[in-house]
């Protein structure tokens, strides 16, 4: 089911590009790309991504939702805003792809798991304690995905718990972790009205 | 005078469908005619198009048979027609200041979508047209002399033009430059597009020509500091600057310039890629052809030694007790051709300009491909020797972004076609234009385009988004020392790393720095951007809202050299119209101050945008000047004791408008206004 | 004195150990005040966005919500992790913008018992703090052991100066500030060309390859500049460069040695502290050659890295000699472009 398109946009256009655009709290600018490639020409990590992030907003514009929430573009975007600060039509990139992560990960339609299970992973640490659990999210995501690396890892992880760098323990868990529960809960629940 | 001595007629406009689709107009003017009886109102009609010659001639044949006294418009905006019905008044006999156009288009169905509201608003529109018109007097329009001379600002192409088409009709031009020769960016330039015409060779006769016209005086090296007065009647102050040469005896031999001793950057004509003396010509064609000394950076005025330029003149034209000098000159009509700057390229770091040695601004680039430029057309890297194997020319530097500049600065696209030509006539190296898109709009431009893609450049539709000399290992290993162009290559989808020697950055066109000062030194408005605005973007491109300051060239906004001439020619040509009148009509709407009810508190003479009021410092009153106020109307708010009224805005008409207004309901009923 | 309120986030617990232990040491010196946020939570980092862009603000604001409860007598927030800097700037700037997103967050936030005030809260970054409010001259005047020309590379990483809302820094791409704060401490400036460029990020998790090219990029570029470390000021991109250079090295057998510190640490140095104080020796990639060489001895202790032969790849570029065409002028102090 759609989320409803903000405020300006009419509601006779039920399109992809309106359903991504709600998924991001404030206005991100998405349907101003002019498809001029700074972004994909910036992103240090476009080399490995299945679209550039431009291919990514014409294929948003064109309808293509399969593809675009199946490709592994916004899996591979490193938060590192060199597009969002060169676009010269000021578009929200990052933003957009975190708009994209969530709705792959509501459909279950991203490319491979290991992405979001570590996304989900962290997630699922703050619930439980309020803080992230390094060690923790580690040691299950490589025993999911990188069972293979973790001989090749042993000296780090040997070299990190040597040095105090490595908390064994889970965090203490904070005084407000039920009243933070409660405030993620509210806020999904207004995510889902919108 | 109450509307109710007057015999008006009420006409009302349909525009087609623009005001009928949301006004009731037969409704509206069936209204007027009835409830508006004992206002004044004799006849009321509708009409599809009022503003057409049937309409027009109702109203005309109204005025003649039923003697209507006033007439009341009501239809689109004054802007648009108020002329056209005061015109109609006039050839009927009425004086065409006793028609009041009032907008029931813009101001009301364009604005509003309820039928019901949209139609009693109307209403309301016009019974406060109704109610003003009989306070409106007849006003005859002010007549001005145009004095026949002309003050161009602005040497570069659009100012010689339109300073050549005003001298060769006759008249007596001033053109003033900012620069030690007339020229402009064009005299910088290498060849131009399309037809690769070299620059100077078009450019220097025009030149000439207007260096030795007997109807043209250069002020080169010179600025306006000061305009006073109005259309017909400006008295302007250009501020010659010291040269430190004598003109008079100076006969342009060159030899200061040779035996000066010391030596900077050229940043202007050579656009930093070179050097010039303080001594200096900027250019061996430079009109007129006497040097300047750029005192700043002269050792004598810096230690008071040197002077080998003294030394070595042979006809003793050097003179270092020059100073600036004063002129001031009587002339009608103003054309500002002020031209632009290039963008600073050194804002977008990651292009490397200023960072990276073999990154080029255009005009860098047009000055190395100049022959007569500091590489002597050789097409080199900034070790001043090594051609570059592999060019990257980079589209829209600054331009259509909304960082830098949001528009696009329109012949930058053309420059870099002519640009992987010019790389490709001097050189055998490999050349890449990267752009989001080709604009190449003018005459036989995309077909210049064509040509260059015969020529072998390779097109890449990305924008840049890095120029780089930090590789990547090991796949870039052999790139050592080149510089590497990172992009998205939109049409294959995928982004690349091109290996390039040369980058030229096609940087966007800017107004001068000093734009906004420019603008009120003139009392012109200029965009948020800095370009002039020219009274109406596509009907009156060339004058401006302030009456005889018209203007050329990219001043106005980026364009090329075709446009500037023409902008040059049309100015001089609605210029040299008004002088052949020898004298013009000024809309008699204006403020004007009751001496007896001035008190002298002096509250509107820093008001007025248009510097029209006048302190009488002597009789302690202040009066406006009607040539140059404009009516805007800001003065006669602020006078404590009402001593301001305007003509045309008198407090009588903007009151009774305001009654009739309010005499009509929402639900479009007539009420009574009990005044406070 | 400076005060503030303080957001630590996860990473000064334990893999950030010597961030925090430096930063608690030179504090003192540098008379910066720096009260915890009580029960501040997580700030999702990048993942938390990934699964739900609104709970990711609400779970931000918790925080933002908590500080301006504190009151402190400060109202602005310091985080030394880049990424928590910028969730809270982030948030934060966005509520101040978005009434509609700001009344929503805060209908979350009840739920809760919190409530936060969009613009009550000012998010600044560690060095931001250092620079502008401490700033150099007094940082100049604590410098008891100059790092005697050190030569380091200053890697800011990517959030902190982008996309930069408070319009903080004078470049987004090739900030100075760092630099000048470095010489500060007599160390010797390299001319890093990737001082905004990004670790990676978590991209060792996802996408091992990515994650290590990124972190190669960096390395090496550090290394053909001359530095004999990088210094930076987040967790992550200390992590990233530190505890996966082994591995890195592996994936594209190279033997790059470069090791990489905490600012705070090298301040620490500067002003007299001992090394261990500073949790100098933590680092995987030991940086005990390199402070040897000016004259700092860092104690040996078991399970570290052997220190390398040197850098890999082809030699160091040396730099070109320039004649011919003169160069544009830059404006800046450390020939930085215009704004």
């Amino acid at each position: 089911m759609p989320a409803a398109a903000p405020a300006h946009v009419t509601a006779r256009d039920a399109t992809f590009q309106n359903e991504v655009r709600a998924m991001i709290p404030r206005d991100s600018r998405l349907e101003m790309c002019v498809q001029c490639g700074t972004c994909g020409g910036s992103c240090p990590s476009a080399a490995d991504m299945d679209h550039t992030p431009r291919m990514v907003f014409a294929m948003v514009r064109a309808g293509l939702r399969d593809e675009v929430l199946r490709s592994n573009t916004p899996w591979m975007c490193v938060s590192c805003y060199f597009c969002a600060v060169r676009c010269p039509q000021e578009i929200h990139i990052p933003d957009v792809m975190y708009g994209l992560k969530a709705m792959a990960t509501r459909e279950g339609l991203v490319p491979d798991s290991v992405a979001p299970d570590f996304s989900k992973t962290f997630v699922n640490n703050i619930h439980r304690y309020g803080r992230s659990f390094e060690v923790g999210l580690i040691a299950r995501h490589y025993l999911r995905h990188y069972l293979t690396r973790l001989p090749g890892m042993a000296p780090m992880g040997i070299g990190m718990l040597a040095k105090g760098r490595m908390g064994l323990r889970p965090p203490k868990t904070i005084k407000g972790r039920d009243d933070l529960r409660k405030i993620l809960v509210r806020a999904a629940e207004l995510e889902a009205e919108a | 005078m109450s509307s109710a001595q007057e015999r008006i007629g009420v006409y009302v406009c349909h525009c087609g469908s623009n005001i009928a689709a949301t006004v009731d107009v037969e409704a509206v003017s069936e209204w007027a005619g009835e409830e508006l009886a004992d206002r004044g109102v004799v006849i009321a009609r509708n009409d599809k198009f009022m503003c057409s010659s049937s309409g027009q001639e109702v109203v005309e044949k109204d005025i003649a048979e039923l003697g209507l006294t006033r007439v009341v418009v009501a239809a689109c905006s004054p802007h648009m027609h108020e002329k056209t019905f005061r015109g109609a008044c006039a050839r009927a006999g009425l004086n065409p200041y006793l028609c009041e156009l009032v907008s029931i288009r813009e101001q009301v169905s364009w604005v509003h979508t309820d039928r019901e509201a949209a139609t009693a608003k109307a209403k309301a529109v016009i019974a406060g047209g109704v109610l003003r018109v009989a306070e409106q007097v007849p006003l005859e329009p002010l007549r001005v002399p145009i004095h026949p001379a002309t003050l161009v600002v602005g040497g570069g192409i659009a100012g010689i033009s339109a300073a050549l088409e005003i001298a060769d009709a006759g008249f007596a031009v001033h053109l003033v430059e900012r620069q030690p020769s007339i020229g402009g960016h064009m005299a910088q330039f290498d060849k131009t597009f399309p037809t690769l015409d070299c620059a100077a060779c078009i450019l220097t006769p025009r030149m000439v020509e207007a260096g030795m016209h007997k109807n043209i005086t250069l002020h080169t090296w010179s600025e306006v500091t000061d305009v006073k007065g109005y259309v017909g009647n400006f008295t302007v102050t250009i501020k010659e600057r010291a040269r430190y040469i004598n003109a008079e005896l100076c006969t342009g031999c060159g030899i200061c310039q040779e035996k000066c001793p010391i030596r900077v950057q050229d940043n202007v004509f050579e656009a930093g890629l070179g050097f010039r003396k303080v001594a200096y010509l900027p250019f061996p064609q430079a009109v007129p052809k006497y040097p300047v000394i750029d005192g700043p950076n002269c050792t004598y005025f810096e230690k008071g030694t040197c002077k080998a330029c003294e030394k070595f003149c042979p006809t003793d034209a050097i003179d270092f007790t020059q100073v600036d000098k004063d002129v001031v000159v009587e002339v009608g009509n103003i054309v500002l051709a002020t031209g632009f700057e290039l963008f600073d390229a050194r804002r977008i770091e990651q292009y490397g300009y200023g960072r990276l040695p073999n990154v080029f601004t255009s005009l860098e680039f047009e000055r190395m491909s100049n022959a007569a430029g500091p590489t002597n057309g050789r097409i080199v890297l900034r070790d001043g020797v090594t051609e570059p194997k592999t060019v990257g020319i980079v589209h829209c530097v600054g331009s259509r972004d909304r960082n830098y500049n949001a528009y696009c600065s329109a012949i930058c696209c053309m420059q870099s076609l002519k640009f992987a030509h010019l790389v490709g006539e001097h050189t055998d190296a490999t050349i890449y234009n990267f752009y989001i898109d080709i604009r190449a709009g003018g005459k036989a431009y995309d077909e210049f385009y064509q040509r260059v893609l015969e020529e072998g450049t390779i097109f890449v539709r990305g924008r840049v988004a890095e120029v780089t000399d930090t590789l990547r290992l090991p796949a870039e290993a052999a790139d050592e020392g080149r510089l590497m162009i990172q992009v998205e290559d939109t049409l294959a989808g995928k982004q690349r790393r091109i290996p390039v020697d040369m980058v030229v950055l096609s940087a966007g066109l800017e107004p001068p720095a000093d734009a906004k000062e420019t603008a009120r030194l003139f009392g012109i408005s200029c965009s948020s951007d800095g370009w002039v605005i020219e009274r109406h973007p596509k009907l009156d491109p060339v004058a401006t809202m302030t009456d005889g300051v018209f203007a050329a060239g990219c001043a106005l906004g980026p364009r090329d050299i075709p446009a500037s001439v023409s902008n040059g020619a049309a100015a001089a040509a609605r210029i040299l119209g008004r002088i052949q009148q020898k004298e013009m009509a000024l809309e008699p709407v204006r403020a004007s101050v009751d001496e007896a009810r001035c008190s002298g508190c002096r509250i509107c003479n820093d008001l007025c945008p248009y510097n029209a009021i006048i302190f009488h410092a002597d009789r302690m009153v202040t009066e406006v000047n009607p040539a140059l106020c404009q009516g805007c109307g800001t003065c006669i708010p602020a006078c404590p004791a009402g001593a301001i009224s305007g003509t045309g805005f008198s407090d009588a008409q903007i009151l009774s408008q305001i009654e009739g207004l309010l005499m009509v309901s929402a639900s479009g009923q007539l009420r009574e206004v009990v005044p406070a | 004195m400076t005060r503030f309120l303080y957001y630590p986030g996860c990473s000064m617990d334990a893999s950030a150990r010597a961030y925090a232990d430096s930063l608690e040491a030179i504090g003192g010196p540098l008379g910066l005040e720096l009260d915890e946020i009580e029960d501040w939570n997580c700030c999702g980092a990048t993942e938390y966005q990934g699964i739900s862009p609104t709970r990711a603000y609400a779970l931000v604001s918790r925080n933002l919500a908590l500080a301006e409860k504190q009151k402190n007598g400060s109202r602005t927030v310091v985080a030394p992790c880049s990424a928590c800097y910028l969730n809270l700037a982030k948030t934060e700037h966005y509520l101040r913008e978005d009434k509609g997103l700001a009344a929503k967050i805060n209908t979350a936030l009840e739920a809760g018992g919190l409530h936060y005030t969009p613009g009550s809260i000012e998010v600044r970054h560690l060095l931001d703090v250092v620079f502008f409010d401490i700033g150099i001259e007094t940082i100049h005047g604590l410098v008891t052991r100059p790092l005697g020309g050190l030569k380091v590379a200053p890697y800011l990483g990517c959030l902190v100066t982008r996309p930069d809302y408070d319009h903080r820094w004078r470049s987004n791409e090739h900030p100075r500030e760092f630099d000048r704060l470095l010489r500060t401490l007599g160390a010797e400036v390299v001319d890093f060309p990737l001082r905004t460029d990004c670790c990676g990020g978590h991209m060792t998790q996802i996408s091992p390859a990515t994650g290590f090219e990124l972190i190669r990029r960096l390395i090496h570029a550090a290394d053909q500049a001359g530095a004999e470390m990088l210094v930076t000021l987040c967790p992550m991109c200390q992590m990233n460069i530190d505890a996966y250079q082994a591995e890195m090295n592996r994936y594209f057998k190279t033997s790059y040695h470069m090791p990489i510190l905490f600012f705070t640490q090298l301040i620490g140095l500067a002003f007299g502290f001992p090394p261990e104080k500073l949790g100098i020796g933590t680092e995987i990639v030991s940086a005990r050659q390199a402070l040897a060489k000016i004259g700092i001895a860092v104690p040996v202790t078991e399970a570290q890295e052997p220190v390398g032969a040197g850098a890999a790849g082809p030699p160091r570029r040396p730099r070109a000699k320039r004649t011919g065409l003169p160069m544009p002028a830059m404006p800046g102090e450390d020939g930085e472009a215009p704004r």
